[in-house]
């Protein structure tokens, strides 16, 4: 039994990528004809042999439905972001105080913290710049920064860290 | 086509338009390069998203499917695009890009920089120290 099992997991190293894979070649081509279900299992195959050495230990997702929910909050942040940076680039130039800060990571792993640096960039005048080698500052640069930086650093650690910290249990 | 879908869209489109050009409009003016890269990164995305739910309407009207793929384009686009400007924006801070005379906290760069140094390349500054 367990030769099997390893038999399979040579051949398919990251089975959940090869599925999604083919879900997401089916939906490229928006079809189920058999001729794109054997060519999307055929990349479904061979695109995580050829990626399986770049892996790198992921935690699960303990909390789905916090995730969801987190989704929506960035969403709704996204929108907000683009209606300011908006009107700040229309605006008058010498309105724009950029600043870089330095937030405190609580976060421990790659995918979370990608997730986290990723949300910073989509939302509201801030961009990720850097993580430190040892993961434990994340270098952000603010399109128009308050008076008091640490609002900013608050706002990230309160709105968006702690929500993916619960949805990882890290 | 009825009235309202037509306008719907053509709203949805407009909508889009204006934020992408905002987009390009910061490109031309923002001063330096960090703060440039704020605008594509942000007024894009909601610019580009207006025009894929407009172009979903458009085929749920003439064809009478919800197409998928205007939803596999957001989910690239918001996968992809942090990590560019990410990548860019640190690439910068390694190249010392200069930043706008009024930027704060400039001395973070420098840390980030020592930081993230490959070891070799701090081995090396360390045997030139001790010659």
């Amino acid at each position: 039994m367990s030769q099997i099992s390893r038999g399979i997991s040579r051949v398919l190293p990251m089975p959940l990528h090869s599925v999604s894979l083919l879900i997401v070649w089916l939906m490229l081509n928006s079809t189920t004809s058999l001729g794109h279900i054997l060519l999307g299992s055929l990349l479904g195959i061979f695109i995580p042999l050829l990626c399986a050495p770049l892996r790198v230990p992921t935690p699960k997702i303990k909390r789905p439905l916090k995730a969801l929910t987190y989704v929506f909050v960035v969403l709704k942040d996204i929108v907000v972001a683009n209606i300011e940076v908006a009107f700040l680039v229309v605006g008058p130039m010498h309105k724009i105080k950029p600043g870089l800060i330095a937030v405190p990571l609580d976060l421990s792993d790659t995918l979370p913290i990608t997730v986290l640096a990723s949300t910073v960039t989509m939302t509201p005048g801030t961009v990720s710049a850097d993580v430190s080698a040892d993961e434990k500052w994340l270098y952000v640069h603010v399109l128009n920064m308050p008076v008091d930086e640490q609002e900013v650093i608050d706002w990230i650690k309160q709105r968006y860290e702690s929500r993916v910290k619960e949805i990882f249990g890290c | 086509m009825s009235f309202t879908i037509e306008l719907i869209i053509s709203a949805l489109l407009i909508f889009g338009g204006l934020f992408v050009l905002v987009g390009s409009i910061g490109l031309l003016r923002l001063q330096d390069f960090y703060v440039r890269l704020h605008a594509p990164t942000k007024a894009t995305t909601l610019g580009l998203g207006a025009i894929l739910i407009a172009s979903m309407v458009f085929m749920y009207h003439m064809h009478g499917y919800v197409s998928i793929n205007e939803l596999l384009i957001t989910l690239f686009l918001v996968i992809t695009a942090p990590v560019t400007a990410h990548i860019l924006a640190k690439a910068a801070m390694h190249h010392r890009v200069k930043l706008m005379e009024r930027t704060r906290n400039k001395h973070l760069i420098e840390s980030a920089r020592i930081q993230l140094q490959p070891e070799q390349d701090n081995e090396k500054q360390e045997q030139n120290k001790e010659v």
